[in-house]
């Protein structure tokens, strides 16, 4: 697994356990290493008489190679927010910036794994077809998409299920397919919504840590979406908390836990459990509909 | 599948048929009625009717205008299908005149196009199967088209496939068992109109022969084409099977996990 993607490895902000939060207080934070930007993000969906305001008013940024999740009530706005970054979804005002440039399509260099993660998979392609069909579409050689792909499937540990079709796979099998797609893509963004959702315990734990690993990596801007409050504050360097429906931000909280992150060491010090308990009141009063100060409903 | 599990199957399958045909034989032995020969006397015919010349100028005519037509359908059909489904305002434009036509019964349009383009040719004969056979393949392909999983297209787009690699990778394969529906449906349309087309004014073609013998009443014969054009039909519609099965594997073992979750 350490041979995996050594050339594309990106040099990553030097201090990782101090994330840029305001754009002051980082060591080294040149407009420049803003690597997205979201800058009052407003979605109201249109249907049959029908108005949704899912998205109200969201601005943050994310610094490059930075690792950002995402936790807020069910149906507040997350996959909403993800398919707007990804340019899938038209906006009704505001807008997101990539790199400089403002999205108004799916830009190069991000991937996105889906929260229907099984509906994301050609049933009509192999396991490795689905893996190597986006390696295709960059012109990669065939024996580099293949060194890509099967190194991809190792990572996730489905290097024996190649030549299954999704379909024949377990919920959390798929997901890890999704996974090794977006992985073997080697994006400079990569969006992941609820990825976990449906994969046991340890597997989970242990794709987490993956997580964590190709960050560390490819250096990679990681924005990172999840129900599981734990899951948000082990991963990440940040978590945005996020409102009811419609959405604003409740919270920008930083994880100022150690760079190397243990499953069990992690999980068990003193600074985990205060983050932890943080953030799960502020999504406690999410719920519940708490907003910001001023903020009418 | 074992070999005792296949041979039940094949038993199962061939039981009716070989029932039918016994009761055909032996009800029918012995008959003096004109319109109604004994089985055996049709089958003592069918070598002598349709022999080498006969197949040659009539037989492989029909089928070649039947494929061709079928295959003219199936290009349009899907070219045109998908067009309309990936476009709604195509669609919102289109549909209602194409439901408009599909009403029409085919048949009826045989004379039609045969003022157009000549009552002997190939050409009406062919542009009547594609007619025909064109409604079935070109409505499904525009519901499969737009079935397409929005999940799917969604990745599609955000890996940014080309516009090629999605029309041929995604958007025809997602579509593709609904489009076989369609193209089943036209395969039967289709051999009733290559019989169809022959009526009015052919001399030649199977359709034509089998006219040609209820007219000169040689009942015998006629009988002998009328089971021509079924084992035809059959032979089709089991060729048509054998290619589905392989081409859409896939869709088997997705709606086979369906079930089973
Ligand atoms: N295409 C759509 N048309 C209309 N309303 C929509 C559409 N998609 C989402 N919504 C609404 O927008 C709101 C936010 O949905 P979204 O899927 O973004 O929530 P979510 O935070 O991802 O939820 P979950 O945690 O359950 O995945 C919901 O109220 C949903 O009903
Ligand atoms: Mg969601």
């Amino acid at each position: 697994m350490t041979s995996l993607f050594p050339t594309t490895r990106r040099t990553a902000p030097a201090d990782r356990t101090r994330p840029s939060t305001t754009p002051g207080d980082h060591v080294s934070t040149p407009s420049s290493d803003v690597a997205l930007d979201v800058r009052a993000l407003k979605k109201i969906y249109e249907g049959a008489g029908r108005q949704v305001e899912a998205v109200r008013d969201l601005t943050f940024s994310v610094a490059r190679g930075e690792l950002v999740c995402i936790v807020g009530p069910s149906g507040a706005g997350k996959t909403t927010l993800l398919r707007g970054i990804a340019g899938l979804l038209p906006l009704t005002s505001g807008e997101v910036v990539l790199d400089g440039a403002r999205v108004t399509g799916p830009p190069a260099g991000m991937a996105v794994v889906f929260q229907e993660y099984g509906r994301s998979l050609f049933p009509w392609l192999t396991v490795r077809q689905n893996v190597e069909l986006p390696l295709k579409e960059k012109g990669l050689k065939k024996a580099e998409r293949r060194e890509k792909v099967e190194a991809a499937l190792e990572a996730v540990g489905l290097a024996d299920s190649g030549d299954a079709h999704p379909w024949q796979l377990s919920g959390g099998m798929q997901q890890r397919v999704a996974i090794a797609r977006a992985v073997a893509y080697e994006p400079s963004v990569l969006l992941m919504d609820e990825p976990f959702a449906a994969v046991d315990a340890q597997t989970r734990a242990d794709l987490e840590d993956l997580v964590r690993t190709l960050w560390h990596r490819l250096g990679v801007t990681v924005l990172f979406v999840t129900h599981d409050i734990e899951e948000a504050v082990y991963l990440g360097q940040r978590v945005l908390v996020l409102s009811n429906r419609p959405t604003v931000i409740l919270e920008d909280v930083t994880v100022d836990l150690p760079d190397v992150r243990d499953q069990l060491e992690t999980r068990s010090t003193a600074r985990f459990a205060e983050l932890r308990h943080h953030v799960y009141e502020l999504v406690q009063k999410a719920k519940k509909g708490y907003r910001p100060d001023g903020e009418a409903v | 599948m074992t070999v005792r599990k296949a041979l039940t199957q094949l038993v199962l399958a061939l039981a009716l048929p070989v029932v039918l045909v016994a009761v055909w034989w032996f009800a029918s032995a012995g008959s003096t009625s004109f319109f109604w020969p004994p089985l055996s006397r049709i089958v003592e015919v069918f070598p002598e009717t349709w022999d080498a010349e006969r197949l040659v100028n009539d037989v492989l005519p029909s089928l070649a205008r039947l494929a061709i037509g079928y295959s003219i359908a199936l290009v349009a059909g899907v070219a045109l299908g998908s067009a309309i489904g990936l476009n709604p305002t195509l669609r919102a434009f289109l549909e209602p005149t194409l439901e408009f036509f599909r009403a029409i019964p085919p048949p009826v349009l045989v004379p039609i196009i045969a003022l157009f383009a000549g009552y002997t040719g190939w050409t009406s004969k062919i542009v009547t199967i594609a007619l025909g056979c064109l409604w079935p393949i070109l409505l499904n392909a525009v519901e499969g088209v737009r079935g397409l999983d929005e999940v799917l297209v969604d990745t599609s787009r955000s890996y940014r496939l080309r516009r090629r690699t999605h029309l041929f990778q995604v958007v025809l394969r997602g579509s593709s068992p609904q489009v076989a529906a369609g193209a089943r449906q036209a395969l039967s349309i289709g051999v009733i109109l290559m019989v169809i087309s022959e009526l009015f004014g052919a001399n030649r073609g199977l359709g034509a022969s089998i006219v040609q013998f209820q007219r000169a009443f040689a009942v015998p014969q006629m009988w002998t084409g009328i089971i021509l054009l079924g084992l035809i039909g059959f032979a089709l519609s089991v060729l048509f099977r054998v290619v589905e099965h392989y081409s859409l594997a896939w869709y088997r073992g997705l709606r086979q996990a369906d079930r089973g979750a």
